[in-house]
């Protein structure tokens, strides 16, 4: 057991993977002497040196494309994009081409390129700081999408991503960095792809993921101290969904509430809440809640906190389903 | 295959000391030069002419102008060390590039600029403290681009490029002699827009004048990681134009500008500034440069100081004395009081704007939200006045 950083435990398990498999490559901007913007991958280069931790050109393209023929020769590249409304360069590559590969080489070749991206708001930035793309890349099949949400996980998660033969993008939750946990490491615990109960109950269902669980388990707590009972579900991975854990879930409380940062229109929330009406219809006691972002580019700091989900806002969401 | 064979993509501290000898202007014949750093002025066949009407007051006046931004970007900084700004760039080492191009510019020539150019803001008589307000974390842009043909700041690198050629190409098809002029970084060189924007802009000979300011970092990573020859060589390759100015010379800049500006607008196409300078400070004020380079290098460049090389001649010529040193301190000093004032001024937008400006025409869903947000926000007002009366 250690005590550490979300940015600590990714550093660490990025650490593990690069003695593990001498394959394992870092690319991106600033990753080298510098360590990345956010630290996180700092002390690496000066560990495993030039070859394998590697600053490279400024261009997202670039790093995301080459990062597809580094893998082509059995590479494990792990690129860094510096933040989250800076992947767009790259977008052409990691739909187009990485999403793409083994499908259209019947299954002859893979791409086994990792992305970590840092995301979200809420650390009172400036635009295309505070963005949460993750819709526009679950949308794209082909792509495995996940997003730890404790230091934990983080430490494992990456370790799973570069360990997976398909392409992953690991979504940071940049405004947790900082938060602190006890990392097992010994024991990953869980799959990466998998969902995960954080707290058990039985009113109703949160689902959150990455920023948003810290946010979901407060809320349960505020919501107990009301008499209400509610499960938080840290759903963990984006693509693929699992449903299962979430159908189970709410056969139980009949009631979901799901919450991210990102818009609620054409969000993962929206493809939750069409997947769990199918699934368990009958056992729904009122409509599936989304509580989002709305639907504007991320507003300026100033007003940040107003467009960010918070306690409050899963509160309301939760009388309106419980008022069924 | 071992990592032996591997070139080294990064600089390691020989390469940087090698880098910063050569990077002495002095010792790189193929960079345009008008003011030497011991501040005496040279002869120069091609542009010297276009700095011939710099007279003692304009001199001057670029002087007044690189001290005037130097002061607002410290103030910059100081209000961002106080917590007033979220982060702030600062273009300490950058303003004769910046005020020497600047200043060569029309009124109807447009600026597509990165997010550092406070110095060609000025010289566009913008507002300065208007640039504050995307650091404040009030505004994503501040100010009307229209009013001064200066662009709202692009954060994502390089986009603003393609942008200036296409401003370009419609100056070309209405007729009209503007330039678009486009700003950015030798990091952002690397970016596929700058080299489809090149691409663009030499298949349409638009009227455009990419300037590039090599300020020698990227954040931590340096020039070599992003080009191996000068970034002015790689304009022949698209078959423009390129040239290497001594970036801390401000009348040097400010020739070879105009001299780039009447190319473009004499239907010659294209031209590529390289502006070969170096960013004095840190990136950013969330950047620590002592990770990535030496004080070295920094010492060096203090040296070049742009705006002592200009003070130098402007004394040794006796175009300039104290009381004019002094008179321009007591200016800065007034101007850095005003903007601090109107930045602690600044209070943020309500919520409510950041749904009106989502579209230009009404949109459904973004009423439904707004109706939602009043609602909810109200259900809290409503509270708050039980509370009160309780
Ligand atoms: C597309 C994109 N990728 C990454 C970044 C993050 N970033 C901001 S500034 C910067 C370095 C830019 O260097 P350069 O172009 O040389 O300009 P300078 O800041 O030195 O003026 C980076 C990597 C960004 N803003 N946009």
């Amino acid at each position: 057991m250690a005590n550490m950083t979300i940015a600590k435990a990714i550093t660490a398990g990025l650490r593990e993977t690069m003695k593990n498999n001498p394959k394992t490559m870092l690319m991106g901007e600033d990753i080298g002497a510098l360590g990345g913007v956010y630290r996180v991958t700092e002390g690496l280069q000066a560990e495993f040196g030039k070859t394998r931790v590697v600053d490279t050109p400024l261009a997202e393209s670039g790093i995301i494309g080459t990062a597809i023929g580094l893998a082509f020769r059995g590479y494990r590249p792990v690129c860094e994009i510096q933040f989250d409304g800076f992947v767009f360069p790259g977008f052409n590559q990691i739909t187009t081409q990485l999403a793409k590969i083994h499908a259209r080489s019947s299954g002859d070749l893979s791409a086994p390129v990792v992305i970590r991206i840092p995301y979200g708001g809420g650390i009172g930035s400036i635009e295309h700081h505070s963005e949460s793309p993750e819709a526009l890349f679950a949308h794209t099949a082909g792509l495995r999408i996940i997003t730890p949400s404790n230091p934990h996980d983080a430490y494992w998660m990456i370790q799973q991503a570069v360990e997976s033969n398909d392409p992953v993008i690991v979504f940071e939750p940049k405004r947790r960095y900082w938060l602190k946990g006890e990392v097992d490491t010994e024991s990953p615990g869980q799959d990466a792809f998998s969902a995960k109960v954080v707290r058990e109950g039985t009113d109703a269902t949160i689902v959150a993921y990455g920023p948003l669980v810290p946010v979901a388990l407060a809320a349960a707590q505020a919501a107990e101290e009301d008499g209400n009972s509610v499960e938080v579900i840290d759903l963990r991975s984006i693509s693929p969904i699992d449903f299962d854990t979430i159908t189970t879930s709410v056969h139980k409380t009949g009631h979901l509430i799901v919450t991210h940062e990102a818009p609620t229109f054409g969000g993962v929330g929206g493809e939750i809440a069409a997947r769990i009406s199918e699934r368990a219809f009958l056992s729904l006691e009122a409509p599936v809640l989304r509580v989002g972002g709305f639907h504007m580019p991320y507003p300026v700091a100033k007003v940040e906190e107003h467009y960010l989900p918070d306690i409050d806002r899963l509160l309301e969401a939760l009388d309106r389903s419980l008022a069924y | 295959m071992g990592a032996e064979h591997l070139p080294t993509s990064e600089f390691d501290i020989e390469e940087l000391e090698q880098s910063m000898t050569s990077s002495d202007p002095a010792d790189a014949p193929e960079m345009v030069q008008l003011l030497a750093s011991d501040g005496t002025l040279r002869e120069d066949v091609q542009y010297g002419p276009y700095a011939a009407h710099l007279d003692g007051e304009a001199l001057r006046g670029l002087y007044r102008d690189m001290f005037l931004v130097r002061r607002f970007d410290q103030e910059a900084v100081a209000l961002q060390r106080q917590g007033q700004l979220v982060m702030w760039p600062p273009l300490l080492g950058q303003e004769a590039a910046q005020i020497g191009s600047g200043t060569a510019l029309q009124a109807n020539d447009y600026v597509f600029p990165t997010y550092r150019e406070h110095g060609v803001a000025l010289t566009r008589g913008l507002e300065l403290s208007a640039l504050l307000k995307l650091f404040r974390g009030v505004s994503s842009g501040g100010w009307d681009p229209r009013e001064k043909n200066f662009h709202l700041y692009t954060l994502v690198l390089a986009a603003q490029t393609l942008h200036a050629v296409g401003y370009a190409m419609g100056l070309q098809r209405d007729g009209e002699d503007g330039v678009s002029v486009a700003y950015f970084g030798d990091g952002a060189s690397s970016e596929g827009d700058v080299h489809e924007s090149m691409v663009f802009a030499a298949s349409n000979q638009s009227p455009v004048v990419f300037f590039c300011q090599n300020n020698h970092w990227a954040i931590s990573v340096p020039t070599e990681v992003q080009s191996r020859i000068p970034l002015s060589n790689r304009a022949s390759g698209y078959g423009f134009p390129g040239i290497r100015v001594d970036g801390n010379d401000v009348v040097a800049v400010h020739a070879v500008t105009r001299w780039a500006l009447e190319h473009a607008r004499s239907g010659l196409g294209p031209v590529l500034i390289e502006a070969f300078t170096y960013r004095m400070s840190a990136h950013t004020t969330a950047d620590d440069p002592t990770k990535y380079r030496l004080s070295a290098e920094e010492d060096a460049w203090r040296d070049k100081d742009p705006l002592k090389r200009l003070e130098r001649y402007l004394r040794s010529s006796n175009t300039a004395d104290d009381s004019f040193f002094e008179e321009v301190t007591v200016q800065g000093d007034e101007m850095a009081a005003k903007v601090r004032a109107e930045v602690l001024a600044m209070t943020g937008p309500e919520m409510v704007q950041s749904f009106n400006n989502v579209y230009a025409d009404p949109h459904p869903l973004v009423a439904e939200e707004l109706a939602w947000h009043l609602e909810y926000e109200a259900g809290f007002a409503d509270a708050d006045e039980a509370g009160e009366s309780n």
